[in-house]
């Protein structure tokens, strides 16, 4: 009996499920390798994984408070990724909004809730949307690759956010700690009543729905995807790709930016050291995870949630650092990625040699 | 001159993980292979260098562990990209944080730890030449078989066999194929290769430069290799060249830094990741007036035989 691969004609839709799912659970199964050689018990780690993210209605708020920010970066990707403009910069943007809504509510405070928000709102897109857009630019000017300049602006974007935090803004009463003074209450957003769950989760909902709308109803989203598939016919047809790539990227680092002025004002209140743990990156597995489908990330990015929460309570339980859920993390793209050779061949028994 | 030599020499220290790195993707590539996992395996040479020197005593074993791990994370890559025709940059975004999480929890026992590792031994006669001397030859031993290997690679990939070999499976892999030459084959021994020097890199941090284990302390040097490939048009030589210039950056930053200026520490720590975006802009406008030329024809492309 031999194996051999063949062309599929045809896509079943249950590969749709098949895939992602065969993905996850390998990528379970070799971290739990992976754990076991640590010493630790695969069965263990996962049950506490479970139950700490999905077990009680505690778990699940907190599983929805880290979606807030990953689906909302995650849509901010998929923009750029329909294009095939590599948006790797998602964390930096983020970094950005926080920088720029906490900029807003020190030095154009208001006591008014909704004019506060309103400043903060602004600034944060235009920081996150003009930080992605100088990227944007270089590679639709000169063809400047877009996933070294958009990488490298995550690590200054970073230093940045350190200058304050370190620097000018930090809180004389914070004892050392590189953070900015509380807020003042009208720069919070809203509670949702239900665990730490903020009124970020409303913004995401729009920004999914939106970004549904855009691809499957507009004009626009549709030139966006034919630039993706092919600029040069895109030019040929008459769109203008620097401009689209440019106002792509804005838009792109605008949401990112949001999702990071959502993040410090409503969850943790003040800009800190550190405040994103790599949403940005994670962001784009929930993407990719996803097929690039705006609803589809709704749902994994409340997944993914649950491992960021599961990782964070094992950190807790067991000791292990949180770095741990990016072996899963890591793990999960590349079997994904492998589980895409599936979707374009099959495995057949060849027949005996003739 | 007196204040320069020490500054100099710095920057041939500093810019030594950068230019291991940047001549593994050099290999890596010109197979038609872009791995984006450097940082990754930065990282996981760091780690493996510095455990196996401190287990043996040996810093040579934790190199050659360096390169072995390297290769092995390598091929995940390989068997992603080439086999299965994986995206090449959602890959090595995998690659790179299997290899930050891997090293994270595997590190932690590392950390603080001290080792020996290499110490410097200048050249005998080499050394005592005036300005040159103590610039490029008063190092440790893995800066030397940098400068081996950029002389190596010269003379490999323009004055031998399977240095065509490898140049024609990366520029047009459909005639090297129909030349007998297998393309699979060869892309998964660069990609292996190439991601066992980028280790060896990681491995310089740890056991040559910091003789000790920090989580993330290859800081984006990965990336910064992945952007001065393009910078030296994927010549080993024009490697080394970016890799001191970066190198020089860190070493002034170093030095601003310890004279205790008002610049606060973070805006230093900018200076490179800025100067990898200058550096970049200014090659692809010359690009784009056709000056410069060097990239594997089909980076990035996956092979299929039985597709035209």
């Amino acid at each position: 009996m031999r194996l051999k691969t063949q062309k599929r004609l045809n896509q079943p839709i249950w590969l749709e499920i098949a895939i992602p799912v065969g993905g996850l659970v390998m990528a379970f199964l070799v971290s739990g390798v992976f754990l076991t050689a640590m010493g630790v018990s695969p069965m263990e780690a996962y049950r506490e994984m479970y139950y700490s993210a999905f077990g009680d209605s505690y778990g699940l708020s907190e599983c929805m408070v880290k979606a807030i920010p990953l689906a909302m970066a995650a849509i901010a990707v998929t923009l750029s990724f329909k294009m095939l403009i590599w948006n790797i910069g998602a964390e930096g943007q983020i970094f950005m909004g926080a920088i720029a809504a906490a900029a807003a509510a020190r030095y154009f405070p208001s006591d008014n809730h909704v004019l506060m928000l309103f400043s903060m709102g602004s600034l944060a897109i235009l920081a996150g949307g003009l930080w992605a857009a100088f990227a944007g630019y270089l590679k639709a000017r000169w063809n400047v690759n877009e996933i070294i300049t958009t990488l490298m602006m995550n690590y200054i974007a970073i230093h940045l956010m350190d200058y304050f935090v370190y620097g000018p803004w930090r809180d004389p009463a914070s004892l050392g700690f590189p953070m900015t003074a509380p807020f003042p209450q009208s720069a919070r957003l809203m509670e949702m009543g239900w665990g730490r769950v903020h009124s970020g989760i409303i913004l995401a909902a729009i920004l999914i729905f939106m970004a549904w709308w855009v691809f499957k109803m507009t004009r626009w989203g549709y030139e966006i995807r034919v630039i993706g598939e092919n600029p040069k016919a895109a030019t040929f047809a008459g769109i203008d790709y620097v401009k689209n790539v440019v106002v792509v990227m804005f838009i792109s680092g605008a949401i990112a930016g949001l999702a990071g002025m959502t993040e410090v004002a409503g969850l943790q209140g003040r800009l800190q050291h550190g405040f994103s743990g790599g949403f940005g990156y994670t962001a784009i597995i929930v993407a990719w995870l996803s097929r690039l489908n705006p609803i589809a990330i709704a749902l994994v990015a409340f997944l993914m949630g649950g491992l960021l929460v599961g990782g964070e309570s094992l950190q807790i339980v067991m000791g292990l650092p949180i770095a741990s859920t990016l072996v899963v993390q890591g793990c999960i793209l590349f079997f994904i990625l492998a589980g895409e050779f599936f979707r374009r061949y099959r495995i057949v028994i060849a027949k005996e040699d003739v | 001159m007196e204040i320069l030599i020490p500054i100099l020499a710095a920057a041939v220290r500093s810019g030594t993980p950068i230019l291991y790195a940047t001549l593994g993707e050099i290999i890596t590539e010109k197979s038609g292979v872009m791995n984006l996992g450097l940082e990754g395996l930065m990282l996981l040479g760091a780690l493996s260098g510095f455990a196996v020197t401190s287990a043996t005593g040996s810093p040579w074993l934790g190199v050659a562990a360096a390169f072995v791990v390297g290769a092995f994370f390598s091929l995940f890559h390989a068997i992603v990209c080439v086999s299965l025709g994986g995206n090449q940059v959602v890959s090595g975004l995998a690659l790179t944080m299997l290899g930050t999480g891997v090293t994270a929890i595997l590190g932690r026992n590392y950390v603080g730890q001290l080792i020996s590792g290499f110490s410097r031994i200048p050249v005998p006669f080499l050394s005592d030449i005036p300005v040159i001397g103590p610039i490029f030859f008063n190092h440790d031993p893995l800066v030397y078989l940098s400068y081996g290997l950029v002389l190596f690679l010269c003379w490999f990939l323009w004055r031998t066999k399977s240095g065509l070999n490898l140049r024609a499976v990366g520029d047009n892999p459909r005639a090297a194929d129909s030349l007998g030459l297998s393309v699979v084959a060869i892309r998964y021994v660069y990609t292996m290769i190439g991601g066992g020097i980028v280790a060896i890199g990681g491995a310089y941090l740890s056991v040559s430069y910091s003789h000790m284990w920090t989580e993330g302390m290859s800081a984006g040097r990965g990336w910064i290799a992945v952007a001065l490939v393009i910078f030296a048009i994927w010549n080993p030589a024009r490697a080394a060249f970016g890799s001191y210039l970066f190198g020089g950056v860190e070493a002034c930053q170093l030095r601003i830094q310890a004279a205790g200026t008002n610049i606060s520490a973070p805006i230093l720590l900018m200076l490179p990741y800025i100067l990898t975006i200058t550096v970049l802009l200014v090659i692809s406008i010359r690009k784009g007036k056709g000056i410069l030329f060097g990239a594997p024809a089909s980076l990035g492309t996956p092979f299929y035989r039985e597709e035209r």
